[in-house]
């Protein structure tokens, strides 16, 4: 069973939002990540692979450093790593993430497309369903569990307060949510050897696509900070005390009891 | 431009989102003197067009199908692309749940459509409208335009305030070509608690680490039952295996914005504090008074929570007794 990893590069999770002075995220001096949710994807795939043999690859649309990330990948135990990487790709929004892999996916041969639920950059969670209408393939997101037999998917998917089991016919999308798995760490050994493997750099047009073909169709204006909250009050002293204040609060300012 | 509003059902229920995203979608059309059209899709749910039109809506289309009883992305897109071509909607928002969140890329792909997600507030002047939403956990927020002539949105729950307004809608049904989905809805698994779900909660009580063990739990389930709440959890204990992942609030769990929220044995976390930092009320209980959750509480409590906790119990069950 051949399987695609969609993955991201992203920023740490810890990792602090400035702007430069043209009023974009600042990107010096950032630590670098694979989407943690893409990690589950990438690892559940390697867990197929060593059930059912095949192969699988991992693509990424990036600048030259997401290189990094799909090195990761190939450490874990991937097989083949693909780069887009294209100055063109400047203003791109998951649109035009979904039409540049949907065009790397039509020239390969697979039988499962895995991502993660969503990034946690930009977090829209829109590339992998607006890539399964690109391919015109069935899609399950936020999917906790994944079990393949004979061509057929079944995923448990989370919704609010629940589960769906679902069914798909192979190929699919299938986006991962945490829990599907733990992630394995590569040894020292596999790091060495993934940076001896090849990574394909393609650009858009090696892909025939042109900057219309990739044009986003939303555009971010502007950057905003949240007002940061204020330290409120601090309530220590005697238990009886402070928990009578606290239920006043509760009563009279946020009338919740 | 008239405004329309994908009416989320499930089993016969519109959800709280879905009454916010007609309550929203009533206030954008009331700025622009436009109408409000609700979309309901599903099977043997006429029923709920009364219940929409408590939310303003000028029209009601109803499209129901038995194909439709069960939520699938492909006959559900299929439904919403033909509305939207068919009634030249080009202003569409949904709910950022787990339904929306599946069904509005797949749909706006379908119309090369441009779609903000998880949006957070509109800014509307004339026909213009800016989106905001938050990116990088809520560490940022982005003002986006969308550049398409149709233009999509799902709006976070818990954000937009309800508002009933009432109606005078028309149902019209209609009815369209739907499509085998490929995949097959086999069994929904509810989760029985019999408390709220963690996204649409009034209130929220979540435990952390200072817990100690996961039996530890029990004391908050007893505390969010008293307060009719749902049950939430830090990153740390739903790692250590105590509480499921779908109990996880923060950057790669749930995000919540309840009117208040909770927290025991947290300490704070940045990745915790995406998750549940626009909450209207947050009360962090911590033995640690330097823990990053107290510097952003309404109300700190220092102390140990297995007894603050109780004693909360317990002068709670003495007001509502004095005041039945």
């Amino acid at each position: 069973m051949n399987i695609v990893v969609c993955i991201k590069q992203t920023f740490d999770t810890e990792a602090r939002i400035t702007l430069t002075e043209e009023g974009h995220i600042d990107e010096r001096s950032v630590l670098f990540i694979v989407n943690p949710y893409d990690e589950y994807a990438v690892e559940e795939a390697l867990r197929l692979k060593e059930k059912e043999g095949g192969e699988v690859t991992v693509v990424t649309v990036g600048g030259e450093k997401a290189a990094t990330a799909l090195r990761h990948c190939l450490a874990m135990g991937a097989d083949h790593a693909i780069l887009v990487n294209d100055p063109k790709l400047k203003d791109a929004d998951s649109h035009s993430y979904a039409v540049v892999l949907s065009k790397v996916l039509k020239s390969m041969d697979y039988d499962l497309i895995l991502c993660g639920r969503e990034s946690i950059d930009a977090a829209t969670s829109q590339v992998p369903s607006r890539l399964a209408e690109l391919l015109n393939l069935p899609q399950i997101n936020v999917v906790s569990a994944l079990h393949i037999e004979d061509g057929n998917a079944q995923a448990r998917r989370d919704i609010e307060g629940g589960v769906e089991v679902i069914d798909a016919v192979l190929p699919a999308v299938i986006s991962v949510q945490k829990g599907i798995n733990e992630v394995r760490y590569p040894s020292m050994r596999l790091i060495m050897r993934a940076k001896k493997m090849p990574v394909r750099t393609l650009s858009l047009e090696d892909l025939s696509l042109t900057s219309e073909d990739v044009a986003p169709l939303t555009r971010i204006e502007e950057y905003l900070f949240p007002q940061p909250r204020q330290k409120g009050k601090v309530l220590s002293g005697e238990v009886p005390e402070v928990v009578s204040k606290l239920i006043q609060h509760l009563r009279d300012e946020v009338k919740v009891i | 431009m008239p405004v329309f509003v994908f009416a989320e059902q499930r089993d016969g229920r519109l959800n709280k989102t879905a009454l916010e995203a007609l309550s929203q979608g009533r206030r954008v059309a009331d700025s622009t003197g436009d109408r409000l059209i609700a979309c309901l899709v599903g099977n043997d749910i006429s029923g709920l067009a009364y219940e929409i039109d408590r939310y303003g809506a000028d029209q009601v289309l109803l499209c129901q199908d038995e194909a439709l009883s069960l939520y699938h992305t492909e006959t559900y897109a299929a439904v919403l692309a033909n509305i939207i071509e068919k009634e030249r909607a080009d202003l569409i928002l949904l709910g950022n749940t787990s339904m929306g969140k599946d069904l509005a890329p797949r749909v706006a792909e379908k119309i090369c459509a441009g779609l903000v997600s998880d949006c957070i507030a509109m800014e509307l002047s004339g026909e213009e409208i800016r989106f905001l939403r938050p990116m990088y956990a809520g560490k940022v927020i982005a003002k986006v335009r969308v550049t398409t002539p149709v233009k999509m949105a799902t709006l976070r729950p818990n954000n937009f305030s309800l508002e009933e307004k009432p109606g005078k809608a028309q149902v019209k049904a209609i009815s369209c070509e739907l499509p085998v989905p490929r995949t097959k809805v086999k069994e929904i698994e509810v989760q029985e608690s019999g408390r709220p779900e963690l996204t649409e909660a009034e209130i929220i009580v979540s435990g952390g680490r200072g817990l100690g063990k996961p039996e530890g739990f029990q004391l908050i389930e007893e505390a969010a039952d008293a307060l009719g709440a749902a049950v939430g959890a830090s990153r740390a204990v739903v790692d250590a295996g105590w509480r499921s992942q779908q109990h996880q609030v923060g950057q790669t769990g749930k995000v919540v914005a309840p009117n208040l929220y909770v927290a025991c044995g947290i300490s704070g976390a940045i990745q915790h504090m995406a998750g549940m930092g626009t909450s209207k009320c947050i009360v962090a209980i911590n033995k640690d008074g330097n823990a990053n959750i107290m510097e952003v509480a309404d109300l700190a409590i220092e102390g140990d929570l297995f007894e603050v906790l109780p004693e909360f119990l317990k002068q709670l069950q003495e007001l509502r007794y004095r005041n039945p």
